[in-house]
C-alpha cells in the first residue's frame, strides 16, 4: 500500500506521515475529506509522525497545521521537503530542544 | 436536529442513564456505601479523600455530581461527625426536585441498621426508575466533556481531530462541548483567546493558561519546553504540541471559561464550547466535567486506557490501529483507520458523532459494560493558591 501523509485541516501547508517514508518513495497526501490532493516527490527520509510541506513555502512564510500558524519558515522549503526543527521556528516562543531533566 | 433519548429530571435537565448514587461526603462512610450500593441494581457509591473540612470546592463537586441527570435519585450517607455533613450535600441537591434521602450511621446505630433503611430507600427507587421510559430530546439538551490521556504521535494526527469533527458537528446542531486541561493549552493561549466569544472570555482564557503555567514554574518545571523527544517524535513547536491537544474539542468559538474555586462553581450557561479550569490528571477531570454537566464523554487515548466513569458513559477512541487491537477490551472506537487511508478524518468523525448519539440513546460503552466507575473529586491546594496570589 503506498504511505500516506495526512492533512488535518484544509488551511494546512503541511501534512503528517503515517509511517517512515524514505527518499523517493511513493507517497499520497489525504485531505480531511478523504481525497488524494498531492503525490509529492520525497527528496529525504521522513520519520513517521513528522511533516512534509505540501507547497512551496517561502523564508519568514507562516507553517499552518491544525488550520493554525505553529511556526515560521527560517529557509526556503520546496514541497515535499521535510518540516522540523532545522527549517522552522517557534512564531511566539523558543523552542529548547533540550531536556529539562525534571518531571 | 440530531435527537437523543434520555429522561428529564424536574430541573428539566436530561440524563442519558438512571443512576442512583449513593453519596459519602467524606471516605469515612465509604465502605458501608459501596457495600449498600453493590446490593442494588443501578445504584453506585461515591466519595472523596480530601477530608473532613467543608472545603466549598469539594462540596460543589460532590453536589455537582449529584445534579448530574444521569443520576436519578440520591442517598447521601454519612458518619455523622464530620464537618461536611449529609445535609450540606443534600441542601445543594433538594432544589432540582430529584429524590434524595439522607443517612448517618452515627444516628442510626451503625451499619446494620443503616444498611436495612438504605436498602429500602434504593430498592423502591430502583424498582421506580425501571419504569421511566425515556423521550426523544434535542441535541441541545447534550452536554460532552472531552478528555485525552497516554498520548501518543497519533493522538494529534487521528484521535483528538476525529473527536474534534464530532464536537464541530455537536455544536453546530446545538449541543454542548467541555473540555479541560488549561497545562495542555500552553503556548495556544493567543489562538484560544483569539476563538473567545468577547474580551472578557479571552482575558479569561490567559488568566486560566498563566495560572497553570505559575503553578508549574512553582513546582519547577518549565512549562514551554519541548523534549528531544518530542521533536524526535515530529513535533516543531510548543504551538504544534498544544493544538494536537485542544483539537479534540473542535474549531467552534470558546464560551466561557468555566471556575470552580472557593467563590463559585461554573456550569455551561449556554449551547456551544465551554473550556474548565481544572486538571490535566485524567479521572479528576472527567469527574470535575461531568460535576459541570456533561453527560457523555470522550477520551482519546494513544496507549490505551481503561477509565470510566461512576455517572457518565466514557467512550474511548485510539488513534493507534496498534493500540485498538491490543486492547479491544478497552477501546470503543479505532479512529486508527484515519492512519493507512482507508477511512478519513472527516467520516471518523462522523462515526464517533454516531457513537456519541448512540451512547446517549443507551449504547453501554465497554468501561460501563465492565463495570468501571472511576471516580477521583479534583481540588487544588488552596494554601498553595494563596501563596501564588490566585485566591
Amino acid at each position: 500500500m503506498v504511505k500516506k501523509a495526512i492533512q488535518i485541516d484544509e488551511k494546512d501547508n503541511v501534512a503528517t506521515t503515517t509511517g517512515e517514508v524514505d527518499a523517493g518513495e511513493a507517497l499520497e497526501v489525504i485531505s480531511p475529506d478523504g481525497g488524494v490532493i498531492l503525490r509529492p516527490r520525497v527528496s529525504e527520509p521522513i520519520p513517521f509522525g513528522h511533516k512534509l510541506a505540501i507547497k512551496p513555502i517561502k523564508k519568514g512564510e507562516n507553517i499552518v497545521k491544525y488550520g493554525e500558524v505553529i511556526g515560521v519558515a527560517t529557509q526556503p522549503i520546496e514541497a515535499g521537503a521535510w518540516v522540523n526543527t532545522h527549517n522552522v521556528g517557534s512564531a511566539r516562543m523558543p523552542t529548547s530542544g533540550k531536556e529539562a531533566g525534571i518531571l | 436536529m440530531t435527537q437523543f433519548m434520555g429522561y428529564q429530571r424536574p430541573d428539566k435537565t436530561v440524563g442519558v442513564r438512571n443512576h442512583l448514587l449513593v453519596l459519602a461526603p467524606i471516605d469515612c462512610s465509604f465502605e458501608p456505601a459501596k457495600k449498600i450500593a453493590a446490593q442494588v441494581d443501578g445504584a453506585v457509591a461515591v466519595t472523596q479523600y480530601h477530608g473532613c473540612g467543608s472545603d466549598p470546592v469539594i462540596v460543589s463537586n460532590l453536589v455537582g455530581t449529584a445534579l448530574n441527570p444521569n443520576v436519578a435519585a440520591v442517598l447521601v450517607l454519612g458518619l455523622g461527625c464530620e464537618t461536611l455533613t449529609v445535609d450540606t450535600v443534600a441542601d445543594g441537591v433538594r432544589p432540582s426536585g430529584k429524590p434524595v434521602e439522607t443517612l448517618v450511621l452515627q444516628q442510626e446505630g451503625g451499619t446494620l441498621k443503616t444498611q436495612e433503611k438504605a436498602l429500602r430507600i434504593l430498592q423502591r427507587w430502583a424498582q421506580e426508575v425501571a419504569e421511566y421510559r425515556p423521550e426523544p430530546f434535542p441535541v441541545s439538551k447534550l452536554t460532552l466533556a472531552v478528555e485525552c490521556g497516554g498520548s501518543d504521535a497519533t493522538s494529534g494526527l487521528a484521535a483528538n481531530p476525529a473527536v474534534g469533527v464530532a464536537c464541530d458537528k455537536l455544536i453546530d446542531e446545538g449541543g454542548t462541548v467541555i473540555f479541560s486541561e488549561p497545562q495542555e493549552m500552553i503556548g495556544t493561549q493567543h489562538i484560544l483567546a483569539r476563538r473567545a466569544v468577547n474580551e472578557r472570555v479571552a482575558a479569561d482564557v490567559y488568566r486560566m493558561i498563566d495560572e497553570d503555567e505559575a503553578r508549574l514554574k512553582a513546582r519547577g518545571i518549565d512549562s514551554r519546553w519541548m523534549s528531544a523527544g518530542n521533536i524526535d517524535g515530529g513535533l516543531t513547536t510548543i504551538e504544534e504540541k498544544s493544538l494536537g491537544a485542544i483539537r479534540k474539542g473542535g474549531t467552534r468559538p470558546i464560551q466561557g471559561v468555566l471556575q470552580n474555586n472557593w467563590d463559585r462553581f461554573d456550569r455551561p450557561t449556554k449551547p456551544g464550547l465551554w473550556l474548565q479550569d481544572g486538571t490535566g490528571w485524567d479521572v479528576p477531570s472527567v469527574t470535575h466535567m461531568v460535576a459541570a454537566g456533561a453527560q457523555v464523554v470522550c477520551f482519546t487515548s494513544g496507549q490505551g486506557s481503561t477509565t470510566g466513569h461512576a455517572i457518565a458513559p466514557v467512550i474511548k477512541i485510539t488513534g493507534n490501529p496498534v493500540t485498538y487491537q491490543q486492547m479491544e477490551d478497552n477501546m470503543d472506537i479505532n479512529a486508527g483507520t484515519i492512519l493507512d487511508g482507508s477511512e478519513s478524518l472527516n467520516s471518523v468523525g462522523q462515526r464517533i458523532y454516531q457513537t456519541i448519539i448512540d451512547t446517549a440513546n443507551g449504547k453501554k460503552t465497554k468501561a460501563e459494560a465492565l463495570g468501571y466507575r472511576d471516580y477521583i473529586v479534583f481540588c487544588r491546594n488552596r494554601a498553595a493558591e494563596h501563596l501564588l496570589g490566585h485566591c
